[in-house]
């Protein structure tokens, strides 16, 4: 057991901290410290990612087959981490502003993360559902964060009832997989199927599974919860919740498909062409009439996910690298998106009324170039990245042979472009006089410029993650 | 020697990057210096393709210049030039002086604009100089950017709707030409255009179910290509962006828009559905030419009866862009030079039309044709050049557009007669609207009380319009240096396709 420790440095550095750090929070009253818990946790998760880097990897499972480390893993974590603490660093400022700024956001941030370390890390059916509930229960918290807020606590509320729902969805298909083959570890599964009779009970566990996760990751049908819940949530959370999770259940997502049920890839292909062409239908169409930027990015995270699951769909080594270099770039993208968001102000208020932005750029040349190369990027615009990793699903696709799943994918993207197109047109061209006074931070222009700088570097070589890629993929398919 | 087109390609770039980093303040002097910028930059980028054209060997149909360096593995950075696209890679660099001249006069946002035009000859080059089809798609997409904001910002008073019109219908063309470019791709193991020209794509005829698919794959192939060049080009029904993005870009805008973006859909054509897709272009013929009899004659009436003088031309240019579909699909030598000559000279010819339309307009800010007339009294110069090209797009002898018109339906008549006696009456019908708008806006009396004191064309607009002019009719008389460039090119496709 001791030995196995050593695989679990991160983690249980993340989580003594955060105990440590709630404890000490208890009983310090000094505003020093407590202004500056967004920065201490965000150092402790970049600490937390260096010794993830560190981490030894091991192809096989550790600690009786409960928990796994390998590229995969190191990958992802070492990219969530990253990602949350600069997270937690852009929402000083706003938390500032609206007199949120108490210890228990990073805290709740911190564990968060560590649910989702665990769900990334997770070679079990148990240690998945903990991890999904730790990340969740966080969540749920923190979408509800402006007690005072109508909008904030009805998104709370709705995000719990949906998923609690979830949650029973997860269990009941964990028990009925745990029923037909006599296991809940994944390689254990894994072989279980691919020499016993594919009986009933697991393609219907297969299918509560695939649809708890589904929830999680918002994908259609499941999806309805994710602009309410953008909306009402105070926007640091929401920038949260558009990038992390979708990266932990991204990749746990990948996980149970190739590790669990990757001798049923027949079964589980036409489910994914499904979830993959019905998101990217609503999220496309979802977000012609909104006007609120937050509810648009809910619809289009809903878009992104639908193209992401192409890769998945195509259930081939290069469809999933196209996957994984998908929700890289998705989250670059999304990074920078919300950097900008968060100062969208008037009259000291925050707004999220894109009609706002007009004539933003008469003032702001640079800054407003910078988002509208993102929201060209995130339309697919060529030679863009989010062109890049859009090419790469939809070859993997049609290498697989579904070409009329690209196609669908070809024909809303067009519709998808519309409306990152009408931001664009507020920014640049609309005549209203009602506009935004947003005084950006250098560290939140800082954010915004190297997202725009990673997008068009990005063509030349994907910034160099695709062998990473690669190899995670493969540690993946055994 | 080697990158020399990697330099035209990027130079412009260049001075888009020293325009924007280096080129402060936003008072009228350093909106002046940004002008120069520009202007130096495309006229050096201009010389540098002239000297690229000298070394060009036109007695050989290979890609020459050829670059190539790996970019994401599999598809790489590829360029090269034959005789086809080095002829349009002249008419894009000469046009952008012409261009930048042009719009001296501008004064919202004048950095910005120019960053615009310079990003944008980037990629019109691009796309004529890749040989990578997902680069050429790049080049070919990202070109909406610039376009987008170029109607958008400096557009008339419907330019949002017209900006937006054009996006999309060009990025619902152009997608499912990506989906047809992967096809391609997983098909033929490659992405080089070189290789893909030499590769044999199925053509037995299968069932996708239950409907039967003439020419197997290519017809599939095809239709993806053809969904994005048609719009481009643009080919009746999917023409109906084009009057929208020319009334309301502006004048320079609207010159590049008929001189060079529409060009890239005829440049596809030839370039991918006729060589690669042989069998289907085959089975498709008929179908292109009804498409083209109908934009020639259909869009001439239409332009009969516009009141708007750039709507007009817009419709005409739909028109003669009728042309260059009807010469391309007649797949015989004749047909094909017409149609790539028809191409160049409707860069000319349509280009100074916007820029002579342009003229009043910076005068009166109005393009009503019956806000006009007797304006021969004041402005004999201006009446001149107008009248010279009003006879160039009708088509007359003499003039560069009657050699792509006459060619283009001599390669017709060998195929279907009916065909190149109905394109003939969209050569009468130009006369018609042509012959009309001058008569209206050029002849009779000046009784316009704000027409009285206007000044007849200036030494800047001299310089615009008189290359142009001299050109449309220097090449109308000898037209050879145009058509030796690529009729090897066109020999050797036609021989190896047969």
């Amino acid at each position: 057991m001791s030995e196995n420790l050593k695989y679990l440095t991160p983690e249980l550095f993340l989580v003594i901290f955060n105990l440590s750090f709630l404890c000490v929070m208890l009983f310090v009253k000094s505003p020093m410290v407590m202004s500056n818990g967004n920065k201490i946790s965000a150092l402790v998760l970049i600490i937390t990612a260096v010794l993830v880097y560190f981490n030894p990897v091991k192809a096989d499972p550790i600690i009786k087959g409960f928990y796994t480390s390998n590229e995969f893993t190191a990958f992802f974590k070492m990219l969530i981490l990253f990602l949350s603490s600069v997270i937690l660093y852009l929402s000083d400022s706003y938390l500032k502003k609206n007199d949120l700024l108490k210890y228990e956001f990073p805290i709740l941030i911190n564990f968060s993360v560590f649910g989702m370390l665990v769900v990334i890390s997770s070679n079990d059916l148990m240690a998945l559902y903990l991890g999904i509930e730790i990340q969740s229960l966080s969540l749920y918290i923190i979408a509800a964060y402006r007690r005072d807020n109508l909008k904030s606590t009805e998104a709370g509320l709705k995000y719990f009832i949906l998923g609690a729902l979830s949650s029973g969805l997860l269990l009941y298909g964990i028990s009925l997989v745990y029923g037909t083959t006599g296991s809940t570890q994944f390689h254990t599964i894994y072989s279980a199927i691919m020499y016993t009779d594919r009986t009933l009970g697991l393609q219907v566990g297969m299918v509560f599974l695939l649809s708890a996760i589904a929830f999680k990751f918002a994908a259609f049908p499941f999806h309805m919860w994710t602009p309410d819940v953008y909306d009402g949530s105070p926007t640091p959370v929401t920038a949260f919740m558009a990038i992390v999770p979708k990266l932990a259940i991204g990749a746990i997502l990948a996980k149970v498909l190739f590790d669990v049920f990757g001798g049923i890839s027949d079964k589980w292909q036409m489910v994914l062409v499904f979830l993959s062409g019905g998101s990217m239908i609503i999220g496309s169409f979802g977000a012609i009439a909104q006007s609120n930027i937050k509810r648009i990015l809910g619809y289009s995270s809903i878009g992104h996910v639908g193209f992401a699951l192409m890769g998945l769909a195509a259930v081939s080594p290069e469809g999933l690298s196209g996957f994984i270099i998908y929700l890289f770039l998705y989250s670059i993208m999304m990074l920078g998106i919300f950097a900008f968001i968060l100062n969208m102000e008037k009259d000291g208020v925050l707004v999220t009324d894109i009609y706002l932005l007009a004539k933003y750029s008469e003032n702001n040349p640079a800054t407003s170039f910078a988002f509208s190369l993102i929201l060209f990027s995130l339309a697919g615009i060529p030679p863009l990245a989010g062109f890049i990793c859009k090419l790469y699903v939809m070859m993997a696709i049609i290498n697989s042979g579904l070409v009329y799943l690209a196609l669908v994918g070809a024909i809303v993207s067009v519709i998808g472009a519309f409306y990152y197109l009408r931001i664009v047109y507020i920014v640049y061209f609309s005549e209203s006089d009602d506009k935004i006074d947003a005084y950006i931070p250098a560290g939140h222009l800082f954010v915004l410029f190297l997202s725009s700088t990673a997008i068009v570097v990005g063509t030349y070589n994907l910034l160099g993650i695709e062998p990473l890629t690669r190899a995670a993929a493969e540690s993946l398919l055994y | 020697m080697n990158y020399i087109l990697s330099l035209i390609t990027f130079l412009p770039l260049l001075g888009a990057v020293i325009i924007g980093l280096f080129v402060q303040g936003s008072d009228a002097q350093s909106s002046e210096n940004a002008k120069r910028v520009s202007l130096v930059t495309s006229i050096i980028v201009f010389l540098l393709s002239l000297v690229m054209f000298s070394e060009f060997d036109k007695n050989s149909s290979d890609f020459q210049f050829v670059e190539e360096f790996l970019w994401l593995g599999f598809f790489n950075y590829k360029l090269g030039v034959d005789g086809i696209s080095v002829i349009l890679i002249l008419l894009t660099t000469g046009m952008m002086p012409l261009v930048f001249l042009s719009s001296w006069t501008t004064n919202k946002r004048v950095k910005e604009y120019l960053i615009s035009f310079l990003i944008l000859e980037t990629l019109m080059v691009g796309v004529f100089v890749s040989l990578d089809i997902f680069l050429f798609y790049v080049f070919f997409e990202a070109g909406l950017i610039p376009m987008f904001l170029i109607i958008g910002i400096w557009g008339g008073k419907e330019r949002v709707f017209a900006s937006f019109k054009f996006f999309l219908y060009t990025l619902l063309g152009s997608i499912l030409m990506l989906i047809a470019m992967i096809i391609m791709w997983d098909v033929s193991g490659t992405t080089d255009i070189t290789k893909l020209l030499n590769y044999e794509f199925e053509s037995e005829p299968f069932y996708i179910l239950g409907v039967y698919i003439p020419s197997g794959i290519q017809t599939l192939l095809w239709l993806g290509f053809f969904a994005s060049f048609a719009v481009k080009l643009p080919m009746f029904p999917v023409h109906t962006w084009l009057p929208d993005a020319h009334v309301q870009a502006p004048t320079s805008g609207s010159v590049l828009l008929a001189a060079i973006l529409l060009k890239m859909g005829g440049y596809g054509f030839i370039r991918f559905s006729i060589p690669m897709f042989y069998d289907a272009s085959l089975y498709f013929q008929s179908f292109i030419f009804i498409l083209s009899v109908i934009a020639i004659i259909y869009t001439s009436l239409v332009a009969l009866v516009q009141t708007d003088m750039k709507k007009l031309i817009a419709y005409s240019s739909v028109a003669h862009m009728g042309f260059v579909t009807i010469g391309l699909f007649s797949l015989n030598q004749q047909g094909i030079d017409g149609a790539i000559f028809q191409m160049v000279s409707h860069g000319f010819i349509s280009a100074a039309l916007f820029l002579v339309v342009g003229v009043v307009y910076e005068r009166t800010h109005t393009r009503e044709i019956l806000a006009f007339g007797g304006l021969i009294k004041r402005m004999p110069n201006y009446a001149m050049v107008f009248m010279v090209l009003t006879l160039a797009n009708v088509g007359l002898p003499g003039t560069s557009g009657f050699i792509g018109e006459f060619l283009s339906l001599v390669g017709v008549f060998q195929v279907e007669p009916l065909y190149a006696i109905l394109g003939a009456l969209g050569v009468i019908l130009s006369a018609c609207y042509g012959l009309l708008l001058y008569k209206k806006v050029i002849l009779g009396e000046l009784i316009k009380e704000n027409l009285k004191r206007i000044n007849d064309i200036s030494l800047r607009e001299k310089f615009c319009l008189y290359p142009l002019v001299l050109l449309i009719i220097f090449f109308g008389i000898y037209p050879k240096p145009i058509l030796e460039t690529y009729s090897t090119t066109v020999a050797d496709y036609l021989k190896m396709l047969n």
